[in-house]
């Protein structure tokens, strides 16, 4: 008879100590949940971008939710290089053409993929891309990390063109948009 | 054994009244003024007390510095610049602020050495010890959070990298740093956070020096002798003898500090924390403050963004295991002849990883004070690196059981004695 010293006051013990415990990881969460990004923050969502001005090898910055991007407009020579990259010397391997909709605009999310620094656009580093300037990571001419310590490529963000000359940053890329490229 | 036989005695008609209702003199009397310190304390001992100082400095300028400042991203650098140009003597208080910072890991740093030095973590002082690391931890994430507030490019892009240690944690780790962001980058949430947080952490730290305190008082202080008190003779009371040692030291500590405060305030600083914080353009050379340089070294000499981050925290962590890891059964490292030389080896070893940590990411030579060596800078930090974990992991534990140590005093009093009589012949 194990359960003879089990009363009915040792339950009413176990049961008022679950509804306390349930309910103080409850209260807690509205203390936790604050500090995710707040309604407004997460309302800057779209922002839309001329292309016009970009002459080809440039590469310009612009700001998309609080993060910096660059739109690089690529020489022939820049996009024949990303695309005959062999995939097997990459550290997160991944083909060109799924980075870019139309393969003079690579578009990205400027932030290095170690620790959140902004690549330099001035050194380009041993691939011709970018050289982070805080612990050495080098980037192609995709984004895509070669050497140094970051983990992954640049991120690229979603967009939409609008039209030739005009592109919508955070926007879903249109149906079809990749298709462009493919041929 | 700390407190003896020695008990407080009310003298007047008010201390007896208020002994038996709030024995707050008694406290004060038996923890502090009585307390039985051993007589053989030099002036490494003494960062204790100067410490305890700085904690002070460093809240009492830092709340009036926050009558000033406006922690908003479009405000805080600007009210940083009015506290400098505006503020009656706001120039004053924020470098007593700024150097006080630096000054206070200048103490904390000799204070953790001298703890190295004379065995101190070894038993019974392991949760002293411990303490000591917590205390540590905070203090280098109040220095961050601090760092952040005047919103310069340093501030940013130096909030920005430490926040994205955190996004090295697989699968959970980007929506981590959006939670510590508040935003999708280091945004004005996150400079607002930060200010409240940096306004909290050093009570806690105060709270965790009164535990640290309660912990050294219950075995009673360690000595350059690394033995036990064995009885009164080895002990003089706390106050006069060590309010005054700790009294002078302290003066010294401020002359140097206040060198700094009024002949070279930005000498620890970096100039590109006076350019207003940009978030499309990082600095070209971005470094920490000079007191996580050689973690900072640790952290780029691993090619892998993960257990970079990982070996940077163990760097601190292995110092919770050395209590442990210590195998010798003799605490100073006066009679440890083997153990002296590694001592010193160590703290070449991170010298130098803060040295290379100031330098830029490239793989170039090192040039040490205008010389270059004929080795690369990340081979070096690599090899310096493994030679910080293999001093815990492995020379502590090896040297400990294999070194023959010299013959320690039979007591503090005796060594004491017989080196003054010694002096005298």
């Amino acid at each position: 008879m194990d359960n003879a010293n089990v009363t009915r006051r040792d339950f009413i013990y176990v049961a008022s100590a679950a509804a306390a415990g349930v309910g103080l990881a409850a209260s807690l969460w509205p203390f936790i949940d604050q500090m995710n990004p707040a309604a407004d923050t997460l309302a800057l969502k779209e922002v839309e971008f001329d292309l016009t001005p970009v002459i080809p090898g440039q590469i310009v910055t612009i700001e998309w939710q609080k993060k910096p991007v660059f739109i690089r407009r690529r020489t022939p020579e820049e996009v024949k290089a990303a695309e005959d990259a062999p995939l097997g010397d990459l550290i997160d391997p991944q083909a060109d053409k799924d980075r870019v909709q139309k393969p003079e605009w690579l578009i990205l999310v400027a932030t290095c993929t170690h620790l959140g620094c902004v690549p330099s656009k001035e050194m380009k580093g041993e691939f011709g891309g970018w050289l982070c300037p805080c612990h050495g990571s080098h980037y192609d001419t995709s984004g895509r990390i070669r050497k140094g310590p970051a983990p992954k490529n640049l991120e690229v963000p979603p967009y939409q063109f609008l039209s030739d000359t005009k592109v919508l940053i955070g926007a879903a890329p249109k149906a079809g948009a990749a298709a462009e490229h493919h041929g | 054994m700390a407190h003896g036989n020695y008990s407080y005695k009310p003298t007047n008609a008010f201390t007896k009244w208020l002994d038996s209702r709030l024995p707050i003199i008694r406290l004060i009397d038996e923890s502090v003024l009585a307390f039985p310190t051993p007589k053989n304390l030099n002036m490494w001992f003494t960062f204790g007390g100067i410490l305890t100082f700085m904690l002070a400095v460093q809240i009492v300028s830092g709340i009036v510095l926050a009558m000033h400042y406006v922690p908003h991203e479009t405000q805080a650098f600007d009210s940083v610049e009015r506290i400098m140009r505006d503020v009656n003597y706001g120039w004053l208080l924020r470098y007593m602020h700024s150097n006080g910072a630096s000054f206070f890991f200048i103490a904390v740093y000799l204070h953790i050495f001298r703890g190295l030095y004379y065995g101190s973590y070894k038993a019974p002082r392991e949760v002293l010890w411990l303490l000591g690391i917590v205390i540590y931890l905070l203090m280098m994430a109040t220095g961050f959070l601090g760092y952040t507030l005047p919103w310069g490019q340093m501030s940013f892009w130096g909030a920005t990298v430490i926040t994205n240690f955190f996004s090295a944690i697989p699968v959970i780790g980007e929506s981590i740093t959006q939670w510590l962001w508040g935003s999708f980058a280091v945004d004005n949430s996150t400079l607002q956070r930060f200010f409240s947080l940096h306004y909290l952490l050093p009570f806690v730290i105060a709270g965790v020096v009164v535990l640290h305190i309660w912990a050294l008082h219950v075995p009673g202080n360690n000595n350059p002798l690394g033995i036990d008190v064995k009885g009164p003779a080895d002990t003089v009371p706390f106050h006069p003898y060590y309010t005054t040692k700790d009294a002078f030291w302290i003066a010294l500590f401020l002359i140097v500090f206040c060198y700094f405060i009024f002949f070279n305030p930005n000498f620890l600083g970096h100039a590109d924390n006076y350019v207003p914080a940009n978030r499309l353009v990082t600095p070209a050379h971005i470094v920490p403050e000079w007191y996580y340089l050689p973690l900072y070294a640790i952290l780029r000499s691993v090619p892998d963004k993960l257990f970079g981050v990982i070996l940077m925290f163990g760097a601190i962590f292995v110092w919770a295991l050395l209590p442990w890891l210590d195998t010798s059964r003799v605490r100073s490292n006066r009679f440890r002849p083997f153990m002296k030389q590694f001592f010193w080896i160590l703290m070449v070893v991170i010298f130098l990883l803060g040295y290379l940590g100031a330098q830029t990411a490239d793989d170039s030579n090192l040039v040490f004070f205008g010389v270059e060596l004929p080795i690369g800078k990340i081979l070096l930090s690599r090899i310096l690196t493994i030679y910080y974990f293999l001093h815990f992991l492995l020379i502590t534990p090896l040297v400990g059981l294999m070194e023959t140590p010299h013959a320690v005093p039979e007591s503090i009093s005796k060594a004491v004695l017989a080196k003054k009589g010694g002096a005298q012949s």
